[in-house]
């Protein structure tokens, strides 16, 4: 089984702070690291290869640093990894990224059974494009995957977690999959594999070697563009209470009244 | 500091410190709590490859040495040694194998050490032999094909929760010292058993226990080595593992004095915080100084024995004992700075305190360390004559 | 769209302005000119915009408006399951009823499904003008292939100018698929919408993590966004008796274009667990110390009407379902309440409930970081305080 797995590297978000005077991101100092729900995507990958053998190739769309994190990967336990990477891709929204790993998938890794997304990226927080690469590729897709039920040759069966409950979906191979924190723990890099890492080839694709069409990538092929950032409004000055043996009690109903929320 | 590791320990370092900062550093307090055996810590430091860094890699093992073991050992340290020693305990329960085993012995045993399938311990000490390791009374009479083994070990760390261990028995009682002999016993030989999970001071999820051993019938093929090589056996063991003792050390005095410098910025007292004071930096100056010493002491030792030399045994004892004293100076200080919040169980600080007192006492006491330093000393005194 | 940035280096005096206009950390100051990292710009122009020397230019492709004329209307994607609508719909409809009144254009829903013609009284009053709908046994169960086919054809039979979905699990897989099958623009999760001068939708949203929201803009049509639920208002019984429009979609659906196939749905059951869709969540955190508390915590929610909710500690621990996580990890939820009891406030689970109209929080420790972003906090032992709160409730 070829297994694909698309991962982006992002800032840590959780690290990420507003300088108050200027109201705008702090990005100095703030680590790079795997989006995290990328990590379960590679982490499920190495589960079903270990279950059903064949290979995983990882993938990534960015600037040259995120040789580092594919590297990481390859100390997880993938096979092969892929960069692409070219000035050509910069500003590239959704849709124009998901050409660019679509046409990529489709001239190096044309053999694939099963490509795996992380929900959604924690810098744009879309979840657009596991969707948008399976549509360019024609494939179904299953989002919102918690667990893999069962894996066969030719088909899937997959556990979903929807807002009421649950859904148990089938769908035959080739698919693309989004999954969800819960579906797994990601392992820790071995030290084997950190060392396999270092000397492990990385495959660096351009937008020539893709033949990619220049209307569809980068900012000219995206539709959608910033035309204004800020920062939200602060939320005002908290009313703070200090509780002695359930005092507050009476006093938070009251809040709970005048809000009309009983 | 640079100590100017290879790449290779560098990976290890930064393996086992994440390992700490996301497993055993959110769990500690609670399994010091629970007394719990940290199992699924033990299964990530397994998945990450750290089991097998002093095995050789025809056996599973990384191949490393001393040192590299020493640095995983460090880092684990810093978070818990409740946790390092479950680690480290492996090494001591496992070198004797390596050192003397035979190929067929390695071959059955060491892979799954390495690759953390399957624990190990070391059995010498018993109610009466601590110090006077010579007062083992576990005999092992040869019965035919078999060995049998009767009697009682106390105090073993990884007790119940290994599969693999090595213990020293007296097959000749005549011959006092020379008579004793190592065997490998597994869990689950008939007649094997282990007494309660004892209850201490700190170090509270290693497991500390009795083993008991009632007409254990132990396959001819487990002696190691030779009869009668026992306790050199143990000793050369234990010369080898100290390093990784003076590792945890190392790392607990580094983890309690990172906590103490934390503190003293963020705690205000009259107007500003305390690191501002002269006497709590110079409380936090000795403490480093003397952990950073620890720790060149330390890897001069473990290089050194790397280098298989002829004569270990001063230097890794000098390293222990430095290292562990200081561990116990450090803790009490960063103790002392953290003031009434140290003594209180929601902060992390009684914890270094309550466990590093463990470290100047297993493994050969610090006064069986002066013991063999002084006794060196003087060796290589008379020899120069 | 080409979008070049460049700095003239003639006119950069390295003053450092545009540095500190830059939300994205994309410029840096070097030998006294300006260099613009391209992996970070978004080409969001705030640096355009300061420059006093007129040192940076963005060059925009123009763009091409020619074919706009023809796309008309607003549409709402009409999510239903088991014979209603979600109620995101309706806050749809209430949205998508103003743009269209700025826009002087009509107001659609388009339902897809086995019982879609029934769903349709259930729209009657509230300001729609036309609806579009398929209907087919075959469509029960929503399924990404069969949908966005018939939504594209719909778009390319009707031109709606602005398409809205909910941000829902189902509408964030069918909207992106729609999007890259019609070669179109989608901005996700939007907690603002208007029309701008120049007739455009312009769509707000928060990134990274939540520290900064983005207003994005569409070069081509249609113009779809997914909405957050309980963000915008619902819709209002309308003045008008005008009758709805019925267009019936004539998309021919046959068993091999359903690309998956569902195999069993179970609803979770303990008690009301629709987070995303609460008005009122009582969260459990780390402090509440084990599983045996956590029945203080639905207590609580119970005298509340409301669903449990929990940190990702507690998830970890084991001691519920990930089901119930919030957070960045988990769900993000925007309830009318949101009490958060011995939860520390980590940015990883503030990004999941920041947008909750009021949060309170109860925690012992005065300086836990709940306090920054909640709008009334209780310091004190959530073991004294729930308790006596569920007495008072309860009277």
């Amino acid at each position: 089984m070829h297994i694909v797995v698309c991962i982006k590297q992002v800032p840590d978000t959780a690290e990420v702070k507003i300088n108050p005077e200027t109201n705008t991101l702090i990005r100095e100092g703030v680590p790079s690291i795997i989006n995290p729900f990328d990590e379960n995507a590679v982490e499920e990958a190495l589960r079903v290869k270990e279950q059903c053998g064949g290979s995983i190739t990882v993938v990534s769309m960015g600037p040259p640093q995120v040789e580092s994190t594919l590297r990481d990967m390859v100390a997880m336990g993938v096979d092969d990894i892929i960069l692409i990477s070219d000035r050509a891709f910069a500003g590239a929204d959704t849709l124009a990224t998901s050409y660019t790993l679509g046409k990529t998938i489709q001239k190096y890794l044309g053999d694939y059974d099963l490509i795996i997304f992380g929900k959604q990226a924690i810098d744009g927080d879309t979840a657009q494009v596991g969707p948008g690469v399976a549509e360019y590729l024609g494939i179904p897709q299953m989002t919102y995957v918690v667990k893999i039920d069962e894996v066969f040759s030719d088909r899937l069966i997959v556990k979903r977690e929807l807002e009421e409950g649950y859904e148990i979906v089938e769908a035959s191979l080739p698919a693309a999959i989004t999954v969800i924190k819960g579906i797994n723990e990601p392992r820790y890099p071995s030290l084997k594999g950190k060392m396999k890492a270092r000397s492990a080839e990385l495959k660096v694709v351009s937008a020539a070697d893709i033949d990619a069409d220049p209307e569809r990538i980068g900012l000219k092929g995206s539709p959608t563009w910033v035309s204004k950032i800020f920062t939200p409004p602060a939320k005002g000055n908290t009313e703070k209470i200090v509780d002695e043996d359930g005092s507050s009690a009476s006093i938070v109903v009251e809040k709970l009244k005048k809000l009309q929320v009983i | 500091m640079d100590y100017f590791l290879s790449e290779e320990q560098k990976m290890i370092v930064d393996l086992a410190r994440k390992i700490t900062q996301e497993q055993i550093v959110p769990n500690r307090a609670r399994l010091d709590e629970e007394e719990k055996f940290p199992t699924d810590i033990l299964k990530k430091i397994a998945e990450a490859d750290l089991f097998g860094l002093y095995i050789p890699e025809e056996y599973g093992g990384f191949g490393g040495g001393v040192m590299d073991f020493c640095l995983a050992v460090e880092e684990f340290s810093k978070g818990c040694i409740g946790v390092s020693v479950s680690f480290a305990a492996n090494a001591l329960g496992s070198y004797p194998i390596l050192a003397f085993g035979t190929e067929e012995q390695k071959k059955k045993y060491m892979p799954d050490i390495a690759s953390g399938e399957k624990l190990a311990a070391f059995g010498l000490t018993e109610a009466n032999a601590g110090s006077d390791a010579a007062g083992v009374q576990t005999t092992a009479v040869l019965k035919g094909d078999h060995y049998i083994l009767n009697g009682t070990k106390q105090w073993i760390t990884n007790g119940g929760e290994a599969d693999t261990y090595t213990i020293i028995a007296m097959t000749d009682k005549a011959k006092g010292a020379r008579g004793a002999s190592v065997f490998i016993l597994e869990k689950g030989m008939d007649g094997f058993t282990f007494g309660k999970k004892e209850k201490k001071l700190g170090i509270r999820a290693s497991a500390t226990t009795e083993l008991i051993f009632q007409d254990v019938k132990v396959p001819k093929e487990n002696l190691l080595g030779r009869e009668g090589m026992g306790f050199i056996v143990a000793m050369k063991n234990l010369d080898h593992s100290r390093p990784g003792i003076a590792a945890q050390g190392v790392g607990l005095s580094q983890g309690a004095l990172d906590e103490a410098v934390k503190y003293a910025r963020e705690r205000v007292q009259f107007g500003k915080p305390i690191s501002s004071l002269a006497v709590i930096q110079h409380k936090l100056a000795d403490m480093a100084t003397q952990t950073e010493a620890s720790r060149a002491l330390l890897y001069a030792a473990a290089r050194f024995i790397d280098s298989k030399p002829r004569e270990m045994s001063k230097l890794s004892a000098m390293a222990k004992l430095f290292a562990t004293d200081t561990s116990m100076y450090v803790a009490n200080e960063a103790l002392q700075v953290f003031g009434g919040y140290g003594y209180m169980r929601e902060y992390p600080m009684e914890k270094y305190f309550r466990d590093a007192k463990i470290l100047q006492i297993y493994e050969g006491t610090n006064e069986i360390q002066r013991n063999v330093i002084g006794a060196q000393l003087i060796k290589e005194s008379a020899a120069k004559k | 769209m080409t979008n070049e940035i460049k700095v003239i280096k003639d006119k950069c005096k390295g003053c450092n302005l545009c540095v500190k206009a830059c939300g994205f950390g994309a410029i840096t100051i070097k030998d006294k000119l300006a260099i613009i990292d391209l992996a970070k710009c978004t080409y969001c122009g705030a640096c355009e915009d300061v420059c006093k020397f007129k040192a940076i230019e963005i060059v925009r492709d123009d763009v091409d408006r020619s074919e706009f004329k023809d796309y008309k209307g607003v549409w709402v994607y009409g999510e239903n399951r088991d014979g209603e609508f979600a109620t995101v719909v309706f806050e749809l409809i209430g949205e998508g009823r103003k743009l269209a009144d700025k826009l002087k254009e009509e107001l659609s829903v388009i339902i897809i499904g086995d019982n879609s013609k029934n769903l349709i009284s259930k729209l009657e009053q509230i300001g729609v003008d036309n609806v579009y709908f398929m209907e087919d046994k075959l469509l029960k169960d929503y399924e990404t292939n069969t949908y966005t086919t018939v939504i594209e054809d719909a778009i390319n039979a009707h031109k709606p100018n602005i398409i809205l979905y909910g941000a829902s699990s189902e509408g964030r897989s069918v909207a992106p698929r729609i999007a890259a099958r019609v070669q179109t623009g989608l901005t996700a999760d939007c907690t603002e919408l208007d029309i701008n001068d120049e007739n455009d939708l312009a769509q707000t949203r928060p990134a990274f993590g939540g520290n900064i929201m983005a207003t994005i803009l569409c070069t081509r049509r249609p113009q779809m966004a997914t909405v957050r639920p309980h963000v915008m208002t619902k819709a209002t019984k309308s003045k008008s008796k005008t009758e709805i429009n019925i267009v019936e979609l004539t998309t021919k659906v046959s068993k091999d274009d359903l690309h998956t196939k569902v195999l069993d749905y179970v609803k979770e059951t303990k008690g009301n667990v629709n987070l995303v869709e609460a008005d009122v969540i009582v969260t459990a955190g780390r402090g509440i110390q084990g599983p045996e508390n956590l029945k203080l915590i639905e207590e609580l929610a119970d005298a509340l009407g409301g669903c449990v909710g929990a940190s990702r500690a507690v998830v970890d621990a084991d001691w519920i379902d990930h089901f119930h996580q919030v957070g960045q990890t988990g769900k993000t939820v925007h309830p009318k309440i949101y009490i958060a009891c011995g939860i520390s406030g980590a940015i990883q689970h503030v990004a999941g409930m920041s947008s909750s109209d009021i949060i309170i929080a109860i925690n012992k420790d005065p300086e836990a970081p709940i306090f920054d972003v909640a709008d009334f906090g209780v310091v004190g032992d959530l073991f004294q305080v729930i308790p006596k709160l569920i007495k008072e409730l309860k009277k």
